[in-house]
């Protein structure tokens, strides 16, 4: 069963923030969804189930990298805020 | 005569080297009907502009006799597969403004062969869904009954093709995101082999799972547009060479496997009569139906609902609103982590990253992620045992025709639909949706699909069954 701190736990891994109101609904729903995935665990493997798939090496070598600065333009036009071609974020360490 | 834009893409292209109309006719066609209908039915998140120079171009071709077969054709794009410079918003606030920075491999090999696009294709938030109805901007509406939904998560797609608002579509299948829609719609959906089709350039739900596939108005039209897409790609390490499975032989005369203990209870008889009618009516055109076993296929959805979300909390961890899309600011960096996220991101997407990030919390990995893992591989192993006795095996689509909107509010009643489709997924087989007929509800015609799973690779399989339905 999860209780609502766990979903609240868990919202603030992820990032997130649930609504204090729509907590225990949503918790509802949670539980419901890992009770029918819980259905897993009567799944007994036994010798089946551990076969491979194709295996096959997926690397290829290094070489032909496109132009340098060929994107710079159209990804710094996404960048929320930008200084130059620098990415501008918050300053996280303080000198004071 | 039939409307141009209610042509196939075989018979449109016949018609553009007969002479009988321009490529810019065929688009107007396509794109006055997107106007007239968009409003009522929301297929389109955003109907492009005429490229006159693509036009003039794939029109030039044509006109010099060694143009492909998709050239000059206008297709729906799902609106989670990036065109350099348009809009790629996955029908989600988070990327509302982001505008793509490259061609998706697919739309490169499109244009390559002188296809045109005539929008963006509404779908659910990230491809989660099997409705539409988590679009951010809004739900699809189908074209048979608008007041029933178009399936999902590739709704905009589905519908954009059924109300011919293009000649054909591309959308994404993860658990089922083409065939489902296909299949309420009245439509022809692949799920290719996974690898066949490269993943650069859309933008992830489940890593492991995602396939880029065509929804068209005929067999003929899905294979052509597959092939146009598939092949190898640098861009995309888990993209596959030819042959790297071993082939299989396609008969005149195929093997049907038929897991009838799976399709008992949760089926709507009438769905359930058109099955058994579509079966006898392939038996009595040469091909051989075969009993078969899945057993493990109960532990499917949930080994599905497993990893997708697993796969979810991890690729949407990218969206910060540190270095794109919704940026909102607070006072700390976590705050703007925080406030960037909980706007951008709609309450399923929400629901799907959290579940994602407990089955992958340490005390859970094994119960849930690892025992998904497991249940993965014993689904391929069951599979590949059937496919000795049988060359695809045959399920209906669907339970259900097409719902009503707002019907499955409960997420796990939304989940099950996706019951005879998400296995495809988690084996990497390829996977058709054909439409097999109509039921009816509430005075209305909807039609169903008939659902054929084939070995790795074995496209041409499918291909050739769907062509008998």
């Amino acid at each position: 069963m999860a209780t609502i701190e766990e979903v609240k736990k868990l919202a603030a891994l992820a990032r997130i923030k649930i609504d204090e109101a729509d907590l225990p609904r949503f918790t509802k729903e949670f539980d419901a969804i890992l009770d029918y995935v819980g259905q897993l665990e009567s799944l007994t493997v036994g010798k089946a189930g551990g076969s491979k798939p194709v295996l096959r090496n997926v690397f290829r070598a290094d070489g032909e990298p496109h132009a340098t600065g060929a994107y710079t333009k159209k990804i710094v036009e996404q960048f929320p805020a930008n200084e130059g071609d620098a990415l501008e974020v918050k300053q996280i360490i303080s000198h004071d | 005569m039939t409307k141009l834009n209610e042509l196939t893409i075989t018979d449109a292209a016949r018609g553009l080297r007969a002479r009988e109309f321009t490529v810019r006719e065929l688009w107007d066609a396509c794109a006055a009907a997107a106007h007239a209908k968009n409003p009522e039915l929301h297929a389109y998140l955003e109907i492009f502009a005429a490229d006159d120079a693509a036009i003039e171009a794939a029109q030039a071709r044509i006109d010099t006799g060694d143009a492909p077969m998709l050239c000059g054709i206008p297709l729906a794009i799902k609106d989670n597969i990036l065109i350099d410079g348009h809009i790629a918003s996955a029908a989600s606030k988070m990327l509302e403004n982001y505008r793509a920075t490259y061609d998706a491999t697919v739309i490169s090999k499109l244009k390559a062969a002188g296809a045109l696009f005539v929008g963006r294709a509404n779908m659910d938030e990230f491809a989660m869904g099997s409705s539409t109805e988590h679009s951010a901007y809004g739900p699809t509406k189908n074209p048979f009954d608008t007041t029933r939904v178009p399936g999902g998560s590739s709704g905009g797609s589905a519908a954009a093709v059924a109300a011919h608002l293009c000649i054909a579509a591309l959308g994404t299948d993860t658990g089922g995101s083409i065939r489902q829609p296909a299949a309420l719609t009245g439509l022809v959906g692949l799920k290719p082999t996974y690898g066949a089709v490269s993943r650069s350039g859309a933008i992830a739900l489940g890593s492991s799972l995602d396939q880029i596939g065509p929804l068209a108005k005929s067999v003929e039209d899905a294979r052509l547009l597959y092939e146009a897409i598939r092949g190898a790609d640098p861009l995309d390490a888990t993209t596959i060479p030819d042959g790297l499975y071993p082939a299989k032989e396609v008969g005149k005369s195929l093997r049907i496997g038929v897991p009838r203990a799976l399709i008992g209870e949760g089926v709507d008889p009438d769905v359930r009569a058109t099955f058994d009618a579509t079966l006898a009516k392939l038996e009595a055109a040469g091909h051989t139906l075969v009993d078969i076993e899945l057993p493990a296929s109960a532990y499917a959805l949930p080994a599905y609902y497993v990893v997708m979300p697993a796969e979810v909390s991890a690729n949407l961890a990218r969206l910060d609103g540190i270095r794109y899309g919704h940026a909102a600011r607070g006072k700390t960096l976590l705050d703007d982590y925080l406030i960037s996220r909980t706007e951008g991101f709609g309450e399923e997407t929400r629901r799907r990253i959290l579940l994602g990030t407990f089955v992958l919390s340490s005390g859970y990995i094994d119960a849930y992620y690892h025992k998904a893992g497991a249940a993965r591989t014993l689904l391929r192993e069951q599979y590949e045992t059937a496919f000795k006795n049988c060359d695809v095996v045959a399920f209906p689509t669907t339970p259900s025709p097409a719902f009503a909107f707002g019907e499955k509010s409960d997420p796990i009643a939304m989940y099950l639909g996706d019951i005879f489709t998400v296995t495809a997924n988690l084996t990497g087989m390829p996977a058709l949706s054909v439409p097999m007929g109509t039921v009816e509800r509430g005075g209305k015609q909807l039609p169903v699909g008939i659902h054929f799973t084939a070995p790795h690779q074995a496209e041409a399989a499918l291909f050739a069954i769907g062509g008998a339905v």
